[in-house]
């Protein structure tokens, strides 16, 4: 039964031929833990793919209501901390993944034989993720995530094309609801359709080249990659749903308090791997900006990228290729070095440290707040009419005599009017402050004939009310 | 690159299909631990009452001491609508009961949800969609509705007449609470 299904599948499919062309690779030297990482980030790619397509069922890219949705999610919304919780960490295991992957890519040389695009189309997308990280980060439109993409998006300093590209990126000269649109554009249309068809490019110029295998070519023959090397990634894929799965049941990430523009004492740090830049760009001031935010970071990217360029011939073991494998070495030990003295001037500094330890205090209480519904805005105009009259004593006396006078009753409980009494709104606007006493106390011949009585108040009471009418809104 | 070869101690075929097993389980089993958190994320809305209805106020009782004709009363109440809070008015009627204590009805008709309005000349409810008719006690009358008009849980305290708004299930015979 069973063989007769798949007997009409691969007839209609040629499912089978797919399945051998997939399982039977041959790996050079046999299945081995250092080839996981290029699945690993596959697998971590589809989770982000999935949790945030079931994130955006919360989500709304919005000013207004981003840091409200994502605080549902993270505090009403059943699961929806934990979900959350491994789309953040995920960003941060595709960066240390695709480390691991790169390391191992230049450590076995395996750039190496008809592998220049597939390096460079591997370059593409460590350059997307870190794009992915770039926009995700300001999405949940908190303190850190305004004030961290303040600071990232002002490092367009080239001349005459960086203000220009700055307004582009941001929707505008100030961060902004626009910033949030064009972000989360990028976050989940733009950028998952380019990394998709660069992972598509990837994989084919990889099968089309072949696995590299060891640098010193193993004595063991090669091995299909069914079943060793799958069984091999799948317990990486586990690994990383196990670590993620930990981190996001026992330290779910935080989501901090709203956005304030206002705050003038916010010290936005980056999230980890983004330290280094940070960091590199505090040795940058005024008109060299443009040499260490601009100049360097580009050499270095095209250097990267040239890699297989430059490191040419057929030597793929790492010690008879001192410079290609030491200037990597050396990048990345600047980076993390970088990174360790950002963390010291932190510590180092009192106030710095200080004001580091108020945040993540905020963030803390925050995170113990009960979840707080939005007030959604046309259904609360009377609620707000009425807070906004009583927060001004005059106005306060005057809505309270609004009702007294039964005004109400014709003009509606908040002066929007009613089958029986036109609104009230914008009278303001069409008489002078005068006229308006002058017409509520003795109404005008038009408003006798619908109805309207006069009143016999006091002056006080009078102006209470003309200032209540006037501020109806 | 040393010439690809396969080895000729390959996995036996029972061995492979031992670790396909193996594998598929795994998978499944996996994925299906995974499924539960974005199952229970996506069905969220499902199970929890999207409303949250307290008391809401519909008055001076005394106003409606003496009624000789059901009045219409408008009032405003909250609801939580997902990750928002709204304020929306609704429409209802307050009426003489038997005891002559007030007695309120949903405005909402029990068939398809249309607006009930008062009609004075013939003292009856009238639907204005589908032509249902009610007594001025709410009783049905006429017409396509599986029930009268709904009542709903009111009490009179420190002298104002208190009401507790609900929906209920449309097109069944018998009042049912939807939120």
């Amino acid at each position: 039964m069973i063989r007769r299904f798949a007997d009409w599948l691969d007839r209609q499919t040629g499912i089978r031929g797919l399945l051998h062309a997939a399982l039977d690779e041959p790996i050079p030297g046999g299945a081995s833990f250092a080839y996981v990482f290029g699945s690993g980030l596959l697998f971590l790619f589809i989770s982000q793919v999935i949790t945030g397509v079931f994130l955006a069922l919360y989500y709304v890219p919005s000013a207004d209501h981003a840091h409200t949705t994502v605080a549902y999610i993270v505090k009403e919304v059943s699961s929806g901390s934990f979900v959350r919780s491994i789309h953040v960490y995920g960003s941060s295991a595709i960066i240390i993944v695709l480390l691991l992957h790169i390391a191992q890519t230049i450590l076995f040389g395996s750039y190496k034989g008809p592998r220049h695009l597939l390096w460079l189309s591997g370059c593409v997308l460590f350059a997307l993720m870190l794009a992915m990280a770039f926009t995700g980060y300001l999405l949940p439109w908190d303190q850190k995530a305004y004030f961290a993409t303040a600071v990232s998006t002002n490092i367009f300093v080239l001349p005459v094309v960086g203000p220009w590209i700055k307004a582009f990126v941001r929707g505008g000269n100030e961060l902004g609801t626009l910033t949030i649109s064009r972000f989360f554009v990028a976050h989940v249309f733009v950028l998952p359709a380019l990394i998709f068809a660069f992972v598509a490019t990837h994989v084919y110029l990889f099968r089309r080249a072949g696995a590299s295998g060891a640098p010193v070519p193993r004595r063991t023959a090669a091995e299909s990659f069914y079943p060793r090397q799958l069984v091999m990634d799948m317990a990486f894929a586990a690994l990383l749903v196990l670590a993620l799965g930990a981190l996001a049941q026992w330290t779910p990430a935080e989501l901090g308090p709203e956005a304030n523009a206002a705050d003038t004492h916010f010290l936005p740090r980056p999230e980890w791997y983004y330290v280094p830049i940070f960091q590199w760009l505090k040795y940058w001031p005024g008109d060299r900006a443009v040499v260490g935010i601009f100049v360097i970071p580009t050499i270095v990217a095209l250097l990267f990228a040239a890699l297989p360029f430059l490191d040419h011939g057929t030597e793929r073991r790492p010690w008879r290729r001192p410079w290609s494998v030491g200037a990597c070495a050396a990048l990345m030990i600047a980076l993390v070095t970088l990174g360790v003295r950002s963390r010291e001037q932190d510590r180092s500094d009192p106030a710095v440290a200080r004001q580091l330890d108020a945040q993540r205090d905020a963030v803390r209480a925050y995170m113990a707040e009960a979840f707080e519904p939005q007030e959604s805005a046309g259904s609360l105009r009377v609620a707000n009419a009425s807070l906004a009259a009583v927060a001004n004593p005059l106005t306060a006396r005057g809505q309270k005599v609004f009702g007294e006078q039964s005004c109400d009753v014709c003009h509606g409980p908040d002066g929007h009017g009613s089958d029986s009494g036109p609104s009230l709104v914008g009278a303001a606007a069409r008489h002078t402050e005068g006229e308006l006493s002058r017409i509520i106390k003795t109404p005008t011949q038009k408003m006798s004939d619908s109805g309207m009585q006069p009143l016999d108040i006091s002056d006080d009471d009078l102006a209470a009310l003309t200032a209540y009418v006037s501020m109806l809104k | 690159m040393s010439e690809v070869t396969f080895s000729s101690a390959r996995p036996t075929e029972t061995r492979r299909s031992f670790l396909g097993a193996l594998i598929a389980m795994g998978t499944a089993t996996v994925g299906a631990i995974l499924a539960i958190p974005l199952a229970r994320l996506t069905l969220d809305p499902l199970w929890r009452t999207t409303t949250q209805i307290l008391w809401s106020d519909a008055g001076p009782a005394k106003d409606f001491a003496a009624l000789t004709a059901p009045v219409r009363v408008q009032i405003t109440i909250e609801q939580r609508d997902g990750w928002r809070k709204v304020l929306s008015d609704k429409a209802l009627y307050v009426v003489k009961g038997s005891d002559g204590r007030p007695r309120v009805l949903s405005a909402v008709c029990p068939h398809l949800g249309c607006s009930i309005g008062w009609n004075e000349d013939r003292r009856q409810f009238v639907c204005p969609c589908h032509n249902g008719v009610f007594a001025a006690d709410g009783t049905l009358m006429s017409g396509p509705p599986p029930r009268g008009m709904d009542e709903l849980d009111a009490m009179v305290e420190d002298g104002r007449l208190k009401v507790r708004y609900q929906y209920f299930r449309q097109l069944v015979p018998t009042k049912e609470i939807i939120a």
